[in-house]
């Protein structure tokens, strides 16, 4: 088949003697909500941050939409379509909820060597971010600086700021992290409404998140995929539970 | 309601600048002009500074570098008999703008103190470029024969006619500072200020950002530095000296950062103190040395952030 969006291959990150992602292979359908597990440094962030082009891999190549971006740089794939949440969330707190989207809206609206027109009354950019915040239910929050956002609005807020460069591929990096139930709920919630027409890839530890929204699930132990599968062919894989689940059985 | 206080505030500071030359005039005191057109004339120095270290964060700590490629300019043309202002100033702003893009290619790839350094060092460079050669007066600087000449329209060994030349200017460039801030242009200097990751996962690769924002920052200030030539007749490396830089940036530090009104404000403050001080005491630098320090300390958004009206929305 080849109607992959992401096609990774022999991915290699090194930080020192660590081998943080140790030769990655990894495919995403379009359409596909793929979640990728595994204990605290497996490697999960360091494997999401050389998808975004935060981090420069060893060695190995990422493809994406039969290209082979690995050489490009985070603001390059961003406008490819790669578009990513952070595990500490990452925001502009000195701006609005609404200047934060309208950043977003901006940043794929062709360049910005526009000098004299006011950004913020500009129609074409605000209007859009609103009905993004709207899409996070944020939309009674949109004057609020970001800053003074709850933390759960705040990975809400950034959310939006994903979608609204209307990605190929979105990368959350634990976006229930931190959260509490019913913040968490809403967010899995949203998430839940945007599988099937966003493809997505979702590092998370919230294992209820993770089984509810996955169309398929990697696992990652001490930087190499050791199983890739359905909920349930991962639930019943032994080598998984006994690295992972942690289940004796 | 903020709205008109800011109205209120601009208004009055257009009427005072405005109405100062014949006020001062009446009262047989024509040496406040002069110190208020050098106000002037440091305030479009420091607005086009905030605009990369108040809105882009870029602390440049050889923003005099302009003001001295915008003077010799003017002396060196001037120098070689061409007067007329018509080719001097575009010059001054060009050249800057040269400069200024050769030097935030180079240093703003760098950051934080990497960048401050890179800064200083290039305009220590230009400095001792301008001590080293004798042509133009070494270190003893050189004197300008005759005034930037505009086809008669203005006279500008007129004090009061130059005086407003340098006032529409400078609010011209207030204005103009201020709308590049708002513009699209302005949100991503200030957005890559405020989180760069964040901004390079949004697709912006601010480098390109912040090299326009540098250059124009430079030829704003290549035109002060024009206006300081014309003011003093004189030029001199002392335009270029590392403790020019530093007063440009106190200017918009104590006026308010990221602010409109910051810089005139700050200009203001800084050199009608040290007029004052210096007219008391020799030993001047004393007293205002620890005001600037508590002002900094007690007024953190400036005086920007103490007027009423002077703050931005």
């Amino acid at each position: 088949m080849n109607d992959m969006l992401l096609e990774v291959r022999g991915l290699s990150k090194s930080f020192g003697a660590l081998r943080a992602c140790d030769n990655i292979n990894f495919d995403m359908h379009e359409g596909e909500t793929h979640a990728v597990i595994g204990p605290n440094g497996a490697g999960k962030t360091t494997f999401i941050s050389q998808l975004s082009g935060d981090l420069r891999p060893d060695s190995g190549t990422i493809r994406f939409a039969g290209e082979n971006v690995t050489p490009l740089q985070a603001p390059a794939r961003a406008q490819k379509g790669f578009a990513r949440s952070f595990q500490i969330t990452s925001i502009y707190r000195e701006f609005t909820a609404l200047d934060n989207v309208a950043l977003a809206i901006q940043a794929h609206a062709g360049h910005s060597f526009r000098f004299w027109r006011p950004a913020r009354s500009d129609p074409a950019l605000r209007e859009p971010a609103r009905r993004y915040l709207d899409e996070v239910s944020l939309g009674e929050r949109a004057s609020a600086l970001a800053a003074n956002l709850s933390h759960g609005e705040q990975r809400q807020l950034e959310v939006a700021m994903a979608l609204a460069t209307k990605p190929r591929l979105l990368l959350l990096d634990e976006p229930v992290a931190g959260m509490g139930t019913e913040e968490s709920q809403r967010m899995v919630k949203l998430l839940g409404s945007l599988k099937g027409r966003q493809t997505m890839i979702l590092v998370e530890h919230d294992m209820d998140a993770v089984f509810s929204l996955a169309d398929r699930i990697s696992v990652l132990v001490y930087g190499r995929i050791i199983a890739t599968g359905t909920p349930q062919e991962i639930r019943a894989n032994p080598e998984v539970r006994r690295a992972y689940l942690g289940e004796d059985a | 309601m903020r709205e008109r206080a800011r109205l209120v505030f601009w208004a009055l500071l257009v009427a005072a600048l405005a109405l100062l030359p014949p006020v001062v005039g009446a009262l047989q005191e024509p040496f406040y002009v002069e110190l208020v057109r050098r106000v002037m004339i440091f305030a479009i120095a420091a607005a086009s500074l905030n605009l990369i270290l108040g809105y882009g964060g870029l602390v440049s700590f050889g923003h005099a570098a302009y003001l001295g490629i915008g003077g010799y300019a003017v002396g060196i043309l001037s120098f070689y008999g061409m007067d007329s202002g018509w080719l001097q100033w575009p010059v001054a702003v060009g050249a800057s703008a040269l400069v200024a893009l050769a030097i935030g290619a180079v240093s703003i790839r760098a950051s934080g103190m990497y960048f401050i350094m890179i800064t200083l060092a290039f305009t220590q460079m230009l400095y001792y470029l301008g001590i080293s050669i004798e042509e133009f007066g070494g270190d003893d600087g050189m004197r300008i024969k005759a005034r930037s000449q505009f086809s008669g329209l203005i006279d500008l060994a007129d004090p009061v006619a130059s005086y407003y030349l340098v006032l529409v200017l400078m609010f011209a460039t207030i204005y103009l500072v201020h709308r590049i801030a708002q513009s699209r242009f302005g949100m991503v200097l200030r957005a890559a200020k405020s989180n760069e990751r964040r901004s390079r996962a949004l697709g912006f690769a601010p480098y390109r950002y912040r090299l326009v924002a540098f250059t124009i920052a430079g030829a704003l200030c290549g035109l002060a530095g024009a206006l300081l030539a014309n003011h003093t007749s004189f030029i001199t490396p002392e335009f270029m000296h590392w403790t020019r830089s530093g007063e440009i940036m106190f200017m918009v530090i104590l006026g308010g950062i990221a602010t409109s009104a910051g810089p005139l404000l700050g200009a203001l403050a800084l050199l009608v103190a040290e007029t004052l001080l210096s007219g008391w005491t020799e030993h001047w630098q004393v007293i205002l040395g620890p005001l600037l320090i508590l002002s900094v300390l007690f007024f953190r958004d400036g005086l920007a952030g103490v007027l009423p009206g002077a703050r931005d929305e």
